[in-house]
């Protein structure tokens, strides 16, 4: 079963803003590992390595905050939470 | 919205409720914030709800409580990519009638709720879909919080943050400690349906019966952590947890690795035909007593995940944990409301509370488990697959004389480790988690 499919099945109320930021992309080319792209379950970090950038699919985030500890030698990820309501929604968890 | 409350919660999780609960059967006007859609809806752990607060708090909860089933069976299994080795336990003392062992298997989005609503019936405020940002502080003093809404600024004698691991006010506060990728572990869920006489059959389970299994070793590719299967009435919890410091030194991302463990022999036959429903992450803090933060200041009480409060040894107990911190934070409160003083110096009450009770006698007896953990990686990584080689020579079958198969099992054996070493990082082992 694909990542995708796993996350077809998870219920969202997608906010029209993302909640999570990369403070400063340039940081991003300094980062060796890309470690935000390795720890999140649901694969919301992935480098785009035609446009040397982290691309971030704020949709699918579950609002762990693992990307943040991953990335704390850069510091670089901005984490709020999604507005009340919004995000995902557990049906069983 | 009065102007003022006596408490303010913020998080509906199991923490959250116990306080709420607690503080409003007292007469205390309290408000609960959650920013979920409803209490739960952001919440997963791996499965099992321990209940000796829960029982406090509700007596006869298991009449009501939408919980899955009461455990009594446990399994701790080591994994390589082709054997197994296991230790399992089954008790009928923990199958005679209610509370059984105070272990019960549960869904989070189901169990929260209901929780939450019992702290409302008691008279508690509680309000979903909305994010507290932040504390308002005025002299040194948290008096107060900022909701993410219209006329968000709510004022409170106390505010106790039961917003979960990430505990953005704890930050803001200045409480938290170091948060390390040593000390927090990701979890990646699959809630698994299959029909309930197929897990009756399949795990030899009668009625509402339970078990709960855990396996180390190949079962997380001989990562720090280990994966783990939950029986519920009609689903299964099928999941792995594992430090983010390895994840990220074996460069495995925690969805493949949980679909290696289900891929894996032993794990396979036993999910086979299920129908994955939903999948899910969280973040553990497993970091224990050295990284329990102080839990009070001026105003502000720390419960749950958000003072780092998990029992990460073979008991994995958080929720009992979260549980407890919020029955004792709401006690000191009300002794405070008592006085009439919300200063740090009558709040450090919770801290004397938790101190006194099993929640730190428990994290410090296991006070060297994470440390441990990183530093004797040979015990995920490397001593499963020499364990379970030996234990395959030990019962293969051939007509060479016994004696000549042990001695050479043995000598395979003492080409990994010596006699000594296996002897003072076993008693090493026993010392961390026994």
């Amino acid at each position: 079963m694909r990542l995708e499919d796993k996350l077809f099945l998870d219920k969202y109320r997608v906010d029209s803003e993302s909640h999570l930021k990369i403070k400063n992309p340039e940081a991003c080319l300094k980062c060796k590992e890309k470690q935000c792209t390795l720890v999140c379950p649901v694969g919301v970090y992935k480098w785009d390595s035609d446009e040397k950038k982290i691309i971030v699919g704020w949709e699918n985030c579950i609002e762990m905050g693992a990307c943040m500890v991953a990335c704390n030698e850069f510091d670089n990820i901005d984490m709020i939470y999604p507005r009340g309501g919004y995000g995902i929604s557990y049906k069983y968890g | 919205m009065s102007d003022k409350f006596d408490v303010i919660i913020v998080g509906a999780g199991p923490a959250g409720s116990a306080a709420a609960l607690t503080l409003a059967r007292a007469g205390l006007s309290v408000v609960v914030f959650e920013r979920g859609a409803f209490p739960g809806a952001k919440n997963m752990f791996g499965g099992v709800l321990y209940t000796p607060i829960l029982n406090k708090l509700i007596p006869k909860f298991w009449e009501e409580a939408p919980i899955e089933r009461h455990i009594v069976k446990r399994r701790f299994s080591l994994l390589s990519s082709k054997s197994e080795a296991a230790f399992e336990f089954r008790c009928e003392d923990y199958n005679e009638k209610p509370p059984f062992n105070q272990s019960f298997s549960a869904l989070r989005a189901r169990f929260d709720p209901w929780f939450s609503k019992k702290a409302e019936e008691a008279g508690a405020m509680v309000i979903p879909e909305t994010v507290v940002d932040d504390l308002i502080v005025k002299n040194g003093r948290v008096c107060g919080v900022k909701a993410r809404r219209e006329g968000g600024e709510v004022l409170a004698d106390v505010v106790i943050a039961a917003d979960g691991v990430n505990s953005f006010l704890a930050k803001k506060a200045g409480l938290r400690k170091d948060f390390s990728r040593a000390v927090l572990a990701v979890a990646a869920k699959e809630v698994i349906s299959l029909p309930r006489e197929v897990i009756e059959d399949r795990f030899s389970l009668e009625g509402q019966e339970g078990m709960a299994m855990e396996f180390f070793g190949d079962s997380v590719a001989g990562m720090v952590g280990g994966g783990f299967i939950y029986t519920n009435q009609e689903t299964l919890s099928v999941g792995i947890a594992c430090s983010i410091k390895s994840f990220i030194d074996k460069k495995v991302a925690p969805n493949d690795l949980l679909d290696r463990f289900k891929a894996h022999p032993s794990i396979k036959r036993l999910i086979k035909k299920g129908e994955t429903l939903e999948y899910s992450g969280h973040m553990i803090p497993e970091g224990g007593f050295e990284r329990v933060p102080q839990v009070y200041t001026d105003g502000l009480l720390l419960v749950g995940d958000a003072a780092h409060l998990v029992n990460a040894s073979f008991y994995h107990e958080g929720t009992n944990l979260a549980m407890a911190s919020g029955l004792y934070a709401a006690e000191a409160i009300i002794e405070a409301k008592e006085k009439d003083d919300f200063s740090a110096q009558t709040l450090k009450r919770y801290q004397k509370k938790l101190n006194n009770s099993f929640v730190m006698k428990d994290l410090k007896k296991y006070r060297a488990v994470e440390k441990w953990s990183h530093e004797n990686l040979k015990f995920f990584e490397e001593y499963p697959g020499i364990a379970l080689e030996m234990l395959k020579d030990y019962f293969s079958i051939s007509e060479v004389p016994k004696e000549t198969i042990q001695k050479e099992a043995y000598r395979k054996v003492r080409t990994h480790i010596s006699p000594i070493q296996a002897f003072l990082e076993l008693n090493k082992f026993r010392k961390t988690f026994f």
